[in-house]
């Protein structure tokens, strides 16, 4: 338990500040006053992989890390999407997940709010629509706000899409 | 790369009286290929089995451009693949019947064979006979009737139409009372990707798991037919994003070895960094991940928090985060200056000191602990049963690394160290993967040493149509294997990979039974396998 400790201590606190990344830092700010405003502190996030290559998962993943830790502006992922406010959906919407990706979707209480993130969530990417086995793209499937690029889109593209979402809301 | 002909299974078969063609427009030669009768295919397996090769994959591919000059006698192949810790793998294939194509089942063999035969019967429409297990595998309940995807008469280009659902998936279901069954996805509760599973519970603890994947199928094998090779490579690096470098290994080397192409050394031995770089990060990434779901979160930052370190420096050297699109056909995209190796070396070497402490640290919390040991076991006869590769076969007693077995380079220069583990539970899954960090962060500083000047891809010349080639490539999940078959104008007219996930999903089902429920996501998490490298 000391050594854990000791280990906490020694590493501190890497979430990153306003001085090492000025744009990431203000970046969350906004995005920590939108979700105060519009969702009284707290975004509920349900993640659909539509078909994705599970790149865009690690970038999500990696959103939740202790550098970015997008908890501390008030998004937590939920497992639900009965609790979320907002999708976020990667990968191009295969055949065989059509069906659970409008599901999930109706599955969510309105007003919600859909983030395809991805090139491929965007334009279906490399695996293209000219395929039997791609439905399309996620705004072909279910209404989308924003979309995120990348592939995959880093994690702070992927902070800034949410962001956007929030802000186009009316 | 050894040059010399393996003439070693051919000789084997012939002693059981079972004749076989060599087919020389399959390359390299120690990887030969080798065309039975239909009626020997099966015993062309239990001889195999008899010879303790083992299984790799079993697939089938529409005739090449050869073929056809041969008479076209036939539309239809089917290929299976087996390895042997001393005679490298070999390659059998066999025509099939133009009108309703049909095969012996060699999953009395090797179990693990039965969901790839599956996916043959899927794409391709053949019968599989004798098959312990009928049920559709990728094609779902709502795919067209008579939809194959791989037949050469079926439209690739148009998403297929919705149809009514054609029954229900038939799981393994229990008539006890006291049973019940929890049903789990395809959308799952964590930031993962789709699939669903079928549990059958009695009280807390688990008495069957049953996987039902397919939901990721995204048509890749399609996909890559007509490709060139560049665009091939960018295909391949996206069938699993977390095991790019890997996958694209696998296809470039399968491509190189096709056209006959050498790749330089300095590019081997960047191939080399870049893909155990990917087996530490996602080691790393995975041993927190398993902490986190024991609810041990401390480690789980800690270890995101050092992939998030690799995954920066990985920008800053390679130009992509997850080193996405740095493999193609004759060598590798981005070269490496002194400064760069030395910053990778350091790097390395840190990270792999901070694991160790945290090692340390994790080793002494009795609450982790007391959740991975002994928590779902993979026996050793059950591992070896189904080929169980990668970390989670050296977790339990088998040890399959193509890094040795194929000492592809710039692994032939290199003496790679392999965690022998005997329990297979998570405890040991974990502790291979401890040591796969520290011994790739080793080999990472040998590779730094050794880099030698020159240049970083060899030109790219497509093969003449009609000839293939085989690699396997130890990715950090375990060995991927990939089959490649060009056809005119340098096109790819086939492409199958297996990745390792295909045999591992097999040893997740059989190590959470009578595991507690809420440990699922431990074991789960300590397999960490690929939805979308399985669905293809």
């Amino acid at each position: 338990m000391l050594r854990m400790l000791r280990q906490i201590v020694r590493i501190g606190t890497i979430t990153e500040r306003l001085a090492t990344s000025d744009a990431y830092e203000r970046l969350g700010r906004e995005l920590e006053d939108a979700v105060k405003k519009r969702f009284a502190g707290s975004l509920a996030i349900r993640q659909v992989d539509a078909g994705s290559c599970n790149g865009c998962e690690l970038e999500i993943h990696a959103a939740n890390n202790p550098y970015y830790d997008i908890e501390r502006f008030g998004v937590h992922f939920t497992a639900s999407p009965r609790f979320a406010d907002m999708l976020l959906v990667t990968g191009p919407v295969s055949v065989n997940m059509k069906t659970a990706l409008e599901m999930t979707y109706e599955a969510t209480p309105d007003p919600k709010l859909v983030v395809a993130v991805g090139d491929c969530a965007e334009h279906c990417g490399v695996f293209g629509r000219e395929n039997y086995a791609i439905a399309g793209c996620v705004s072909d499937i279910i209404p989308v706000d924003v979309v995120v690029h990348g592939c995959p889109p880093t994690p702070s593209d992927i902070i800034r899409g949410i962001l956007a979402a929030i802000d186009r809301m009316p | 790369m050894r040059h010399l002909a393996n003439t070693w299974f051919a000789e084997r078969l012939g002693d059981s009286g079972i004749r076989t063609i060599y087919l020389a427009d399959h390359h390299p030669a120690h990887m030969p290929c080798l065309e039975i009768m239909r009626l020997d295919w099966l015993r062309a397996a239990e001889q195999a089995r008899r010879l303790e090769m083992r299984f790799v994959a079993v697939w089938a591919a529409g005739a090449g451009c050869h073929d056809q000059d041969r008479g076209a006698r036939h539309g239809l192949y089917a290929y299976m693949a087996f390895a042997h810790p001393e005679h490298c793998h070999a390659l059998l294939r066999t025509p099939l019947a133009d009108e309703n194509p049909s095969l012996p089942s060699i999953a009395g063999e090797f179990v693990a064979a039965s969901r790839m035969e599956r996916h043959m019967a899927d794409m391709f429409g053949i019968t599989i006979e004798a098959a312990p297990d009928a049920r559709p595998w990728i094609r779902h309940e709502h795919w067209p009737r008579g939809a194959h995807p791989l037949r050469d008469d079926f439209d690739g280009k148009n998403p297929m139409p919705p149809c009514p659902c054609s029954g229900d998936y038939d799981f393994v279901r229990s008539a006890s009372s006291g049973v019940y069954e929890i049903p789990v996805g395809p959308v799952h509760a964590g930031i993962i990707e789709p699939g669903h599973f079928r549990f059958l519970a009695v009280g807390e603890q688990i008495l069957n798991m049953e996987e039902r994947l397919g939901y990721v199928h995204k048509g890749i094998e399609r996909a890559m037919q007509g490709r060139d090779a560049a665009s091939g490579a960018k295909l391949a690096a996206r069938i699993s994003g977390d095991s790019a470098v890997a996958h694209a290994w696998a296809f470039a080397q399968a491509s190189e070895y096709a056209a006959g192409i050498k790749p330089p050394r300095r590019a081997s031995l960047i191939r080399g960094i870049l893909c155990e770089r990917e087996r530490m990060a996602n080691h790393i990434g995975d041993i927190g991940a398993i902490c986190n779901d024991a609810a041990f979160a401390f480690m789980h930052m800690q270890m995101q928090r050092l992939r998030e370190d690799m995954a920066r420096l990985h920008q800053e050297i390679f130009g992509h985060r997850l080193l996405f699109d740095t493999i193609v056909p004759g060598g590798v995209t981005v070269d490496l200056g002194e400064a760069q190796l030395a910053r990778l070396e350091r790097q390395t070497r840190a990270i792999a000191a901070e694991v160790e402490h945290l090692r340390s640290i994790y080793a002494d919390h009795p609450s982790i602990q007391e959740r991975v040991i002994g928590s779902g076991v993979v026996s050793v006869d059950d591992a070896r049963d189904i080929g169980l590769l990668g970390f989670a076969g050296r977790a339990s007693g088998n040890y399959p690394d193509a890094r040795i077995e194929e000492a592809y380079p710039p692994y032939d220069e290199l003496k790679v160290h392999v965690a022998e583990g005997k329990s297979g539970d998570v405890a040991t899954r974990v502790w291979v993967r401890f040591e796969e960090i520290a011994d790739s962060a080793r080999l990472i500083g040998e590779m730094v040493e050794r880099m030698p000047d020159g240049p970083i891809a060899a030109e790219w010349t497509p093969p003449e149509p009609g000839v293939s080639g085989f690699a396997a490539i130890e990715g950090w999940r375990g060995e991927i294997a990939a089959w490649v078959r060009f056809g005119e104008k340098g096109l790819i007219d086939r492409y199958f990979v297996r990745d390792p996930s295909v045999i591992n999903w097999l040893g997740l089902e059989l190590a959470v039974r009578e595991v507690p429920v809420p440990d699922f996501p431990l074991n789960n998490k300590s397999f960490n396998c690929s939805y979308s490298g399985n669905d293809l």
